[in-house]
């Protein structure tokens, strides 16, 4: 145990020091080799100093460019090629991998599971969200509620998984330990297998994300609630607004476009659940998702082809997103 | 100012409904800390709200026999202790399983062949009879107990020590550190170039940047590791080693690095630094002694974000670093237990709060950060 922890230690020391040596050392190196210093005529200084700066951009944007494009630009391209190979990438297959997607059972539960994720996920905790942002605004005790709502963004999807297994936990003798089926046996009704419950069960793995990214929302949509004018609130109220008017009629139409973003990102979240499910059930009892399809196809069934068409379709799901944004970005930065 | 034209009904109706949903959000993760210092026993038998009461449990006890007898003048006693003092506390008790509740504690009880039993609260156990006790065998008494709730450490004790968790926790810590670090200095770096330097491309990185950030890392699986692989097979490396993985994390999380920063850089003040400039000071003096101190609470933020999300991913660990070889990081280890330790709550439960430990003490202690960058990464 100690040694594993001088070694983890001494490895971790290394990672990071080698890398700060690296920004360190090349722009040392740059100002030693490369200085203007020992010339004599301006011209050569000038051209000496334009060189210098010329390069030195590139020494400081270089690594993050050569490892997005090794990580995430290339993959792109080579995954797009390998979803048109078989399944040791040795040879082309054309359009075969997709069209065995779409035809496999698999496959099309893991479509509308997606579907069903994207259509109930992001809107429930948007929903939840917005209305705890609100109603905890002018609490007194509204930030320790917003904490203790907040705190599940910091647990692991798997150790959310475990919180919520033991809830939905069904023994069918005795004394029934988990939460859910206490509640339900205290209203009178029957325990039941909820994990195994289908088309049940989906919505409960749902519950699980709802839970922990109904904080995100509220933090977002909070700061956006306090960024309403006051001077609108208070002329409702004139008026004799109630609440829910003011709520309905003028908080939510000024905040609408954080509303927004909160669901896309909440969305671009959930085409990419994978460890919940992983965890919960391995996509059995139709639960299954793409994200957790494709590392069936890759690591259980070792098909490269297959999957990389499956991370295709994933990909392909969050490019409207991806070109909103570039666009965006890009109108900003004119 | 606005509750004064409010209900009294209305404001206790919102505090009420927030109350709900605090301890509907709550409830979840309390239930598991509390099962996770309950003893082994009453969690498998009783639900965690039921944990500060005590829990009721129907035992037998077998009397010793002739041979324990004392004499004390004329009569003849056997005494003996049903259970250690302070234990539990006895309730009611028979000599037929289906009569439990026949006689009180403290009772003093004639039996059908003349001899007084009497057993009292605190376990204490008094046979007496006129005659010499004969019986080789002891008799059978059924009785009804207390047991006052117990909390132990023990579960996290047999999670860390047998179960691989502790090992774990180090190979997790060993691939968060630099996982986090790497990621923010290459995006410090690059940040600053593109909020501040001129050079051609710029705009076209940073729309990529912004493209980048939302790519599925799904994506990058199967190249990647082919890429190791290959590397592996040239250079004879670990296909699948730490360092492997640090790259990885500082890929997935290097968009949303350089996206936060370079925003953050690009509004601090212009003038500091276009005067440093003047003064013959390098971009890379800038930078070190005037941006980067600057920018303290925007790295902050993100080394929150990519904290919590190395620590608590379980893809990018799975797919770059396995499982088994000493390298299994916590989730990984969690999901195993799940699948091989399904039903042992105690070492879910107690295994899932340490996985939880380091994530919950770094997010209350930082939150402020984490909720600025928060705002930064996705209301701009």
């Amino acid at each position: 145990m100690i040694s594993q922890i001088i070694t983890a230690s001494f490895v971790i020391a290394l990672a990071i020091g080698l890398s700060a040596l690296f920004f360190v050392g090349s722009n040392f190196i740059l100002d030693r080799f490369l200085s203007s210093e020992s010339l004599t005529s301006d011209r050569d200084r000038q051209r000496r100093d334009n060189l210098r700066e010329g390069i030195r951009p590139w020494i400081f944007v270089g690594p993050a460019v050569l490892v997005l494009v090794v990580y995430l630009v290339y993959p792109v391209f080579a995954s797009l090629i390998y979803s048109l190979q078989d399944r040791n990438a040795d040879g082309f297959v054309g359009l075969a991998n997709y069209a065995w997607a779409f035809g496999n059972e698999g496959f099309q539960i893991a479509i509308r599971n997606n579907i069903l994720w994207l259509i109930i996920v992001p809107t429930m905790s948007t929903a939840f969200g917005l209305v705890i942002a609100y109603m905890t605004d002018r609490l007194w005790w509204g930030q320790i509620a917003r904490t203790l709502v907040f705190l599940p963004m910091a647990i692991s999807f798997v150790g959310a998984s475990v919180i919520w297994k033991f809830i939905y936990d069904y023994k069918g003798s005795g004394e029934e330990i988990g939460l859910l089926n206490a509640v339900v046996m205290a209203l009178g009704g029957e325990p039941q297998a909820w994990i195994s419950l289908e088309p049940w069960n989906n919505i409960l793995l749902m519950v699980i994300l709802i839970w922990i990214q109904t904080g995100f929302a509220m933090v977002i949509l909070g700061a956006a609630i306090r960024g309403v004018p006051e001077d609108t609130l208070e002329a409702a109220i004139m008026e004799g607004a109630n609440n829910f008017q003011i709520f309905f009629k003028i908080v939510i139409p000024q905040i609408f476009g954080t509303i927004v973003v909160v669901w896309t990102t909440i969305t671009i979240l959930v085409l990419k659940i994978f460890d919940i499910v992983f965890a919960m059930t391995n996509g059995q009892w139709e639960t299954q998702v793409l994200a957790n399809f494709m590392y069936d196809q890759l690591f259980r069934s070792g098909d490269i082809g297959r999957g990389s068409a499956v991370a295709i379709v994933i990909m392909l799901a969050v490019t409207p997103v991806m070109i909103y944004n570039i666009r965006r970005a890009r109108m900003e930065n004119q | 100012m606005q509750s004064a034209n409010k209900l009294p009904l209305a404001t206790l109706a919102k505090h009420a409904t927030v109350f709900l949903l605090v301890l509907l959000w709550t409830l979840p993760t309390l239930g598991l800390l509390i099962s996770s210092v309950r003893d082994k026993d009453s969690l498998t038998t009783s639900g965690w709200w039921t944990a500060l009461a005590p829990a009721e449990r129907n035992e037998v006890f077998r009397t010793p026999t002739a041979e324990a007898q004392t004499q004390s003048g004329d009569v003849f006693v056997i005494e003996d202790r049903l259970f250690e003092e302070g234990a539990r506390t006895l309730d009611t008790w028979g000599q037929r399983p289906t009569d439990l509740t026949a006689n009180q504690a403290g009772d003093v009880v004639t039996l059908d062949n003349g001899t007084r039993m009497t057993l009292t609260e605190d376990g204490q156990f008094r046979w007496e009879s006129d005659e010499p006790f004969e019986l080789t065998r002891g008799e059978r008494v059924f009785y009804v107990s207390q047991v006052p709730p117990t909390f132990t450490l023990n579960n996290y004790e047999e999670v860390l020590s047998s179960e691989g968790v502790g090992r774990a926790f180090i190979n997790t810590l060993t691939v968060t550190l630099p996982a986090t670090f790497i990621p923010i200095l290459i995006a410090a770096f690059a940040a600053y170039a593109l909020a501040w330097m001129n050079f051609p491309g710029r705009l076209w990185i940073l729309a990529g940047i912004v493209g980048l950030l939302v790519v599925p890392l799904q994506i990058s699986l199967i190249p990647v590791l082919r890429m190791y692989t290959g590397l592996s097979g040239i250079f004879g490396w670990e296909a699948k080693s730490y360092g492997g993985v640090w790259l990885a994390h500082t890929g997935f999380g290097l968009p949303l690095a350089v996206y936060l920063l370079r925003n953050y850089m690009a509004g601090l003040p212009k003038e500091v630094m276009e005067s440093a400039r003047m003064d013959g000071a390098s971009h890379f003096e800038v930078f070190r002694t005037i941006v980067l101190p600057l920018s303290i609470p925007a790295l902050a933020s993100f080394a929150i974000f990519q904290f919590l999300w190395v620590w608590n991913d379980l893809l990018v660990a799975l797919v770059f670093l396995g499982q088994g070889e000493g390298k299994t990081v916590m989730t990984a280890q969690l999901v195993e237990l799940l699948g091989s330790r399904g039903d042992n709550w105690e070492i879910l439960t107690s295994g899932a709060f340490i996985t939880m430990l380091v994530p919950l003490v770094v997010f209350v202690s930082m939150q402020r950060y984490f909720v600025r960058g928060l705002l930064a990464g996705s209301v701009k």
